[in-house]
């Protein structure tokens, strides 16, 4: 197997703000140091890609020091947070900008499915749009030509093709579109899910046609947050942190890092008041708790009670409030609601008892909403806190992981 | 991970710095299908939805004419070297305005089409390209305007055939035309795109430098020291030499050619070159 792709201390580097008068200055100064042979003054004062922190410098690494290689054949995984440098590296790859430092080296064409619909001009027909979008995607005439009747077939839009596509209905529009991009043929496909709008049956076809392309030998990138799809579909990943290769390897055991790593932290209790998050115009959380009694951690044995304590500003409200928990793999675990009550304006403690024998062993995120009138949503947090459920001692010889979501103890019936 | 590749066997390499002559106008050949497009599109989509139409080709230059006709020659009372003011004025008009649109409509393509640069990779120097073949259609539509008023006026007496051999760089004269527009264009998008402050001066620019180009007067109206400014504008040889080719009137001046032309490659020659640069990182400060 040949390398496709091989990417080598690869670096961009992005300025904050905006571009001003300020700019101008430092671009006089770099000039200045590079006619002298010296180095770029701003790389040095870069600073990493962390979008919580507050930066000290007005130069960020988007990506730093990246190095891996690709395989042909090979279907690759991109994880990471929102502003990991995903998309960064994705741009690089397709030539939309250039590294600051380092190098990429590609063998075959590269087309990528965010590109759909690029180019596309609402005063010309289908037809038109179809040759111009494939001409811009780097397809020759005749090429299109080939291709044409298998592209309108695919988008299901014949009636519509000498229509202006303004005139099409969105769906139309995605759909023409991505048939286009989808009769490329590239050696190597960027898929992006986290760019790609569109319907689940979109998402679907996208998905569809990345096993289509790997399954003819060839190369493809994949970018997604949907942690189910990056374990079916990628047997190696990359993850990336703050611009950073973070770890590389077998998609399972990084996806598996990766999501153990978003719990922030593993708490029983958080006091909202100085959190904006928690606070609507109706209503504020104030804490949300988890009453375990005496005990220091939770098993799947105990019962506890998850307590939320939230402010009513609104007079004799009817309001419900709904508990959503989720799992590491972001399954939704269940959602259960409170039986609808009209409130006074006063502060309301709501307590859900989840009861023991019924959670597996994992780590389960809160996500609380307060709803008025049985529509009205007043407040959603979606991440309210994480606490993890601890497995007990068993008593027989195999320790591996408790298979299922829930791990509720039902009565048998043994004759 | 695997056995080392040969680093022959790489069809792309993408990093940071290309070379200053690393131009690929090949790519650009294997982009001809594109620029075809570009081309047909700019035209199609221009006129959608307009009654008239292409008749907007006609009208532009001949209500400007009309009104030029009107200021320039019956009311400031300017020279037209005896030509009937309708055809000295519509000759230098179809010209000019090649110019003037190859110019002001390659000078903001980074910013106009940052949407597209933004997401996928081909050329860029196809887009600048195709805007200078559209208006060379257009421009080709326009002269067939003034050709036949040219012929009216024929017909009914009121100029004779004056056209003489010049007319055989009539297809120079627009290929130096496109060059220059297309050189400063790029130049221009180039450099705007960081910085937008050109794009303002341009704006009035174009105006002001049409005054100082022979289009509403002749050449030899000039004189004094004002004459040899108005030389080292490469635009007035251009039109100049396009006037004396078709009225038979005032100086040809092929010197004044030649250095149009130097002066006309070394700029798309300096455009390419500072556009080519621009284009790998344009999308992070645009």
């Amino acid at each position: 197997m040949s390398v496709v792709i091989e990417v080598e201390n690869l670096y961009k580097q992005y300025r904050l703000g905006t571009v001003s008068t300020g700019t101008f200055s430092h671009d006089l100064n770099r000039w200045w140091h590079r006619i002298r042979g010296k180095q770029d003054p701003y790389e040095i004062v870069t600073s990493v890609n962390a979008r919580e922190e507050k930066g000290t410098s007005e130069y960020v690494w988007a990506l730093e020091d990246i190095n891996f290689k690709v395989n042909q054949g090979e279907v690759l995984g991109i994880i990471g947070r929102n502003g990991a440098g995903k998309s960064t590296l994705l741009k690089l790859l397709s030539k939309v900008t250039s590294p600051t430092k380092g190098n990429i080296r590609v063998n075959g064409r590269i087309a990528s499915l965010l590109e759909v619909g690029t180019g596309f001009h609402p005063e010309l027909t289908g037809r038109e749009n179809i040759f111009l979008n494939g001409a811009i995607l780097g397809m020759s005439k005749t090429e299109i030509k080939s291709k044409f009747d298998e592209i309108v077939d695919f988008s299901g839009v014949e009636k519509y093709i000498d229509t202006p596509v303004k005139r099409y209905s969105s769906g139309m529009y995605v759909r023409l579109a991505f048939g286009v991009a989808a009769h490329l043929e590239p050696e190597i496909l960027i898929v992006d899910e986290v760019l790609a709008v569109g319907d689940a049956e979109f998402q679907k076809k996208c998905l569809g046609k990345m096993k289509d392309v790997s399954g003819q030998g060839r190369t493809v990138l994949f970018v997604s947050h949907n942690m189910v799809a990056m374990k079916t579909l990628c047997k190696s990943s990359i993850w990336l942190k703050n611009g950073k290769i973070q770890d590389i390897g077998n998609t399972n055991d990084i996806v598996d890092k990766y999501l153990f790593a978003q719990i922030t932290k593993d708490a029983y209790e958080v006091d909202c008041t100085a959190d904006p998050k928690y606070s609507s115009e109706f209503t504020k959380i104030k804490k949300v708790s988890i009453e375990k009694g005496n005990l220091q951690k939770l098993d799947i044995l105990t019962p506890f009670k998850i307590r939320i304590l939230f402010e009513n500003i609104l007079d004799k409200a009817s309001l419900h409030i709904s508990l959503l928990l989720y799992n590491k793999n972001d399954v939704c675990i269940f959602n259960t609601v409170s039986e609808p009550r009209i409130f006074e304006k006063k502060t309301i403690q709501a307590d859900c008892l989840i009861p023991g024998n019924f959670l597996n062993d994992d780590y389960y995120r809160i996500r609380i909403l307060i709803i008025k009138d049985r529509t009205t949503g007043l407040i959603d947090v979606e991440d309210v806190f994480t606490f993890q459920v601890n497995d007990i001692e068993r008593n027989s010889n195999w320790y591996g992981k408790w298979h299922g979501v829930v791990r509720p103890k039902l009565n048998w019936e043994i004759n | 991970m695997v056995e080392k590749n040969i680093n022959s066997n790489w069809t792309e390499v993408i990093s940071p710095k290309k070379g200053i002559f690393d131009v690929r106008l090949h790519e650009i050949w294997k982009y001809r299908d594109l620029i075809a497009l570009f081309v047909r599109r700019d035209f199609v989509s221009i006129y959608k939805q307009t009654i008239l139409g292409p008749l907007w080709i006609f009208i532009q230059p001949l209500f400007t004419t009309i009104t030029f006709v009107f200021i320039f020659s019956r009311i400031a009372k300017l020279s037209t070297d005896g030509i009937p003011p309708v055809l000295f004025y519509l000759s230098g008009i179809t010209m000019w305005t090649y110019f003037a649109d190859s110019f002001s409509k390659t000078s903001n393509i980074f910013v106009n089409n940052a949407n597209i640069f933004g997401k996928v990779y081909f050329p860029r120097l196809t887009t600048p390209i195709s805007i200078i073949i559209s208006n060379l259609i257009k421009f080709g539509i326009q002269i067939a305007l003034f050709i036949s008023i040219y012929i009216y006026y024929v017909i009914t007496g009121k100029v004779e055939v004056l056209v003489n051999y010049y007319i055989f760089l009539l297809p120079i004269l627009i290929i130096l035309m496109a060059i220059l527009g297309l050189g400063l264009g790029i130049i221009f998008s180039s450099l705007t795109t960081k910085y937008r402050d050109l794009g303002f001066l341009l704006a009035f620019g174009i105006q002001l430098l049409m005054y100082a180009t022979p289009v509403i007067y002749p050449l030899s109206s000039i004189e004094g020291k004002f004459r040899k400014y108005l030389e080292l504008n490469p635009l007035s040889s251009i039109i100049e030499n396009f006037r004396y080719a078709i009225f038979s009137q005032g100086q040809p001046d092929l010197g004044g050619l030649v250095y149009c032309a130097v002066f006309s490659v070394v700029v798309l020659f300096l455009g390419i070159i500072i556009f080519n640069q621009v284009e790998k990182s344009f999308m992070d400060t645009v």
